[in-house]
């Protein structure tokens, strides 16, 4: 921060001499083409860069990225309607924590089967990485929730405020009773999306239908009010006050997503070699004589920035790569009539004029999709494979068989039953092996509540004639009639085992 | 330093390193410095709120050695708390179970399960130094697991001999029987355990000697059956199946036991066998109440080997 104030001084006063020289630039008469730029220069003087000591007011502006941006944040929608989706009759999608079952439609995952969670963690976390490879940090600039947030806060200070100028003059106008009612509105509103943003989220862990019950009337817990204040409180401070604040001093990603870049990684980038000198527009100059580059020293594209940072100094810290200032400098190209892409998705490669191969014929791109590829068929094999119950079996140690009065000889088990059904079940064990074996203390069946951990003992006992090494393999089958009729199985290896021949 | 400061005017403290490297005297940014009050404030709650001064010498407070903090809380409370939680659901439990007789527990598979699973704390407390963490049992300690019982393996059995212990005696023949009698009945006994008859010549005297007193008059440690299926017994051994009461078994394990007897007061190399009473007796702590005593033969039974 120090260093980046420190080097952006002179660029301050510098643009301020220009500001001077601007204010007679073009005459009326310098044509329509002309007139448009007097106004965005009249502008440029209230735009520099951020040094994080005055809120940012960027201007909104139409164009390409913008709606792609827009697309991108309503993906964001599922979080707010997701809880209301039902399957079965009941939430679709259910974290449910204090019976520790997550229903995924027509799922339920245990906490048993959480060995998934750890491929999705590595499915996301490389995603992450392949995404910032090839695009930077595209995750930062179309879909983190303080990007999107925010940019729906500063729409609503927008609609109340005006555009960038109203708003800094009314933050700087005295106090009066409209600049308190709109403010008040402001603020009112922000508090309102942080409850609806913390409400829908407990909405996921608790039950959307059970949070609307109980929630109003006083019924929810500490843990679901806690949750719903922390989240208010964190969205209207993080997205209303703090802003690009957070992806310059809190954000852990931008740090890491920014030292993942490369040469090849496709950046909004300035095309140096043909804005520069960049220079504005004089009267009399025509685009035959004119002893500039392509960029007009306009800054829109600091004007657009949502996090306040000149994109012609290059890539840096504060660069979410939103694609913004490409919207704004294309609009400016082509006002003036100068081709677009001045500033453009590029990797520096490619601006150096260097080959850069296409995309898929980088082998870092190969090596993340495999990855992606090998996490996402885990967990797709992990849900397919989720089984009805699941059967473990625990040979006990102490003592690893007995010798009975009769000369055989008696293993003991613990078997536990996870029935994962949403039915109580009973369930019936049997042993198989290639040795006549005798179970006792087995019960006909065990009954085995829901998303329970049953457990049950039973004893296997094998004729000393019977028994020819130290061990035999044992399997041991749990089956369960479902209510509709259909037998569900689940089996597990174990041993015998008998004393040293 | 200041003198030659070659940055003037920019807010520096006038410390340099490396030419242009120097500390300024910006200020944190204004987030940060809420953050940092807000902390003050929260720990000036805690403080309120919390036990986290110690007491002044002389100042204790309700006896304590430090400021209570005015919610009351302590880490002893919220854990005595904890513990009462977890009684209150066990209480349910040993409620059910208290006017519940041990075949009763052994039908419900849900107090079983309870009963097995809070018995094994009570099991290792106070059998497993003996019997083994799983009932395997230790040289000269009975094997719990296994269907060879001494006094009978039926829960009216096993609740007798925890309540009251079991007291092994057998005589020493070292002065009654000549070695070659003894030679010739541990070679007897030996034979049994592999699944031998036994001649008539041993036999003869096995009953002579008057083993059959107490070993049974077919050797297997049972005196009689009564018509009600019961047996007596005086804990004699069943000398016809595989399991041996002293380990490691075989001819030479027969043979001492048959040599110095069992629990022989004056004879150096009698064996030792002995439970004491588990029952509570007068104030004496550490012994088992009734319910516990229950639920232990419920644990023993069902090691494996209960009948």
């Amino acid at each position: 921060m120090r260093r980046a104030r420190a080097s952006f001084e002179p660029e301050r006063t510098g643009s301020a001499i220009v500001v001077d020289q601007m204010s007679e630039s073009f005459p009326a008469s310098g044509g329509a083409r002309h007139a448009d730029m007097d106004e965005i220069y009249a502008e440029a003087e209230h735009w520099h860069v951020n040094t994080g000591n005055e809120t940012i007011h960027a201007k909104r502006i139409p164009g390409r990225w913008r709606t792609i941006k827009w697309l991108a944040a309503s993906v964001w929608l599922i979080f707010f309607l997701g809880p209301y989706l039902r399957w079965d009759g009941r939430q679709a999608v259910l974290f449910d924590i204090p019976n520790r079952q997550y229903h995924l439609f027509g799922a339920t995952v245990l906490p048993q089967d959480f060995w998934m969670l750890s491929l999705l963690l590595l499915f996301f976390a490389i995603l992450l990485a392949v995404a910032t490879a090839l695009a930077g940090r595209v995750y930062c600039g179309y879909f983190c929730f303080q990007t999107v947030w925010t940019d729906v806060f500063t729409l609503i200070e927008e609609k109340l405020e005006g555009n960038p100028a109203q708003r800094r003059r009314l933050d700087a106008a005295p106090f009066s009773l409209k600049k308190l009612r709109t403010k008040a509105i402001k603020h009112l509103s922000w508090a309102l999306i942080g409850f609806i943003t913390g409400f829908s989220f407990v909405a996921w862990f608790y039950g959307a239908d059970k949070l609307w019950r109980d929630f109003f009337v006083g019924d929810a817990n500490v843990a679901v009010y806690a949750a719903v204040a922390l989240f208010t409180v964190g969205t209207y401070v993080l997205a209303g006050w703090m802003r690009e604040q957070v992806c310059f001093w809190l954000c852990p990603y931008a740090r890491i997503q920014g030292v993942m870049l490369d040469r090849t990684t496709v950046v909004p980038t300035y095309d140096e070699g043909r804005g520069e000198p960049r220079g504005r527009m004089k009267k009399g100059e025509t685009e035959a004589n004119r002893t500039t580059g392509d960029c007009v020293d306009c800054s829109q594209c600091v004007a657009v920035c949502p996090t306040g940072v000149d994109i012609r100094q290059g890539q840096q810290e504060g660069c979410i790569t939103c694609g913004l200032c490409i919207d704004a400098c294309n609009a400016v190209m082509d006002k003036v009539g100068r081709p677009r892409g001045l500033i453009r998705y590029a990797s520096l490669d490619e601006m150096e004029g260097k080959h850069a191969p296409p995309m898929f014929a980088r082998p870092r791109v190969w090596v993340y999709i495999a990855i992606l590829v090998i996490a996402l068929s885990g967990i797709i094999y992990g849900l397919s494979s989720l089984t009805a119950i699941d059967l473990k079996v625990l040979h006990e140690r102490a003592p690893l068989y007995v010798q009975l009065s009769d000369g055989s000889f008696q293993n003991k088990y613990t078997v536990k039953l996870l029935n994962k059904t949403n039915e109580d079940l009973d369930i019936a064990i049997s042993v198989e092996a290639d040795v006549p074996v005798t179970v006792t203390r087995l019960e006909d069946s065990i009954p085995a509540k829901h998303g329970e951990v049953t457990p049950g003992i039973l004893f296997v006992k094998i004729r000393r004639q019977d028994l020819s090494g130290e061990s035999v393999p044992l399997t041991f089958v749990a089956t369960a009639q479902l209510p509709n009729g259909s037998e569900i199985k689940a089996s597990r290896e174990s041993a015998f085992f008998g004393p040293t021949q | 330093m200041a003198e030659n400061n070659p940055y003037p005017g920019e807010n520096n403290t006038g410390h340099f390193w490396d030419d242009n490297l120097r500390e300024l005297t910006n200020p944190p940014p204004r987030w940060w410095m809420i953050a940092f009050w807000a902390s003050v404030a929260w720990w000036v709650l805690y403080a309120i709120l919390y036990p986290m001064w110690p007491a002044l010498p002389g100042h204790n407070v309700d006896g304590k050695e430090f400021t209570p903090g005015i919610l009351g809380w302590t880490s002893i409370k919220e854990y005595k708390k904890g513990v009462e939680q977890v009684e209150a659901v066990r209480a349910q439990y040993d409620k059910q179970i208290a006017g519940m007789t041990a075949e009763q527990i052994i039908q419900d598979p849900g107090l079983l399960q309870y009963t097995l699973a809070s018995s094994k704390v009570l099991f290792g407390d106070h059998c497993a130094a003996c019997h083994g963490s799983g009932g395997q049992g230790n040289p000269g300690y009975p094997v719990l697991a296994d269907d060879d019982w001494l006094y009978g393996g039926t829960l009216a059995k096993i609740t007798e001999s925890i309540t009251n212990g079991r007291k092994g005696a057998m005589t020493a023949h070292v002065n009654i029987l000549s070695d070659a009698e003894i030679d010739q009945l541990a070679n007897f006994v030996a034979g049994m355990s592999q699944g031998g008859k036994g001649s008539e010549a041993d036999w003869a005297l096995f009953n002579a000697k008057g083993c059959v007193a107490c070993h049974g008059p077919k050797a297997t440690g049972v005196i009689a059956e009564l018509p009600n299926g019961e047996i007596v017994t005086v804990g004699a051994a069943n000398l016809t199946d595989s399991i041996w009461r002293f380990r490691p078994g075989g001819y030479e394990s027969a043979k001492h036991t048959i040599t110095y007897g069992v629990n022989q007061p004056g004879v150096a190399q009698t064996r030792n066998a002995v439970m004491p009473s588990f029952a509570q007796q007068g104030k004496l702590e550490g012994r088992l109440t009734p319910e516990q005593i229950k639920m232990l033969t419920v644990y023993v039974h069902e090691l494996g080997g209960g009948k």
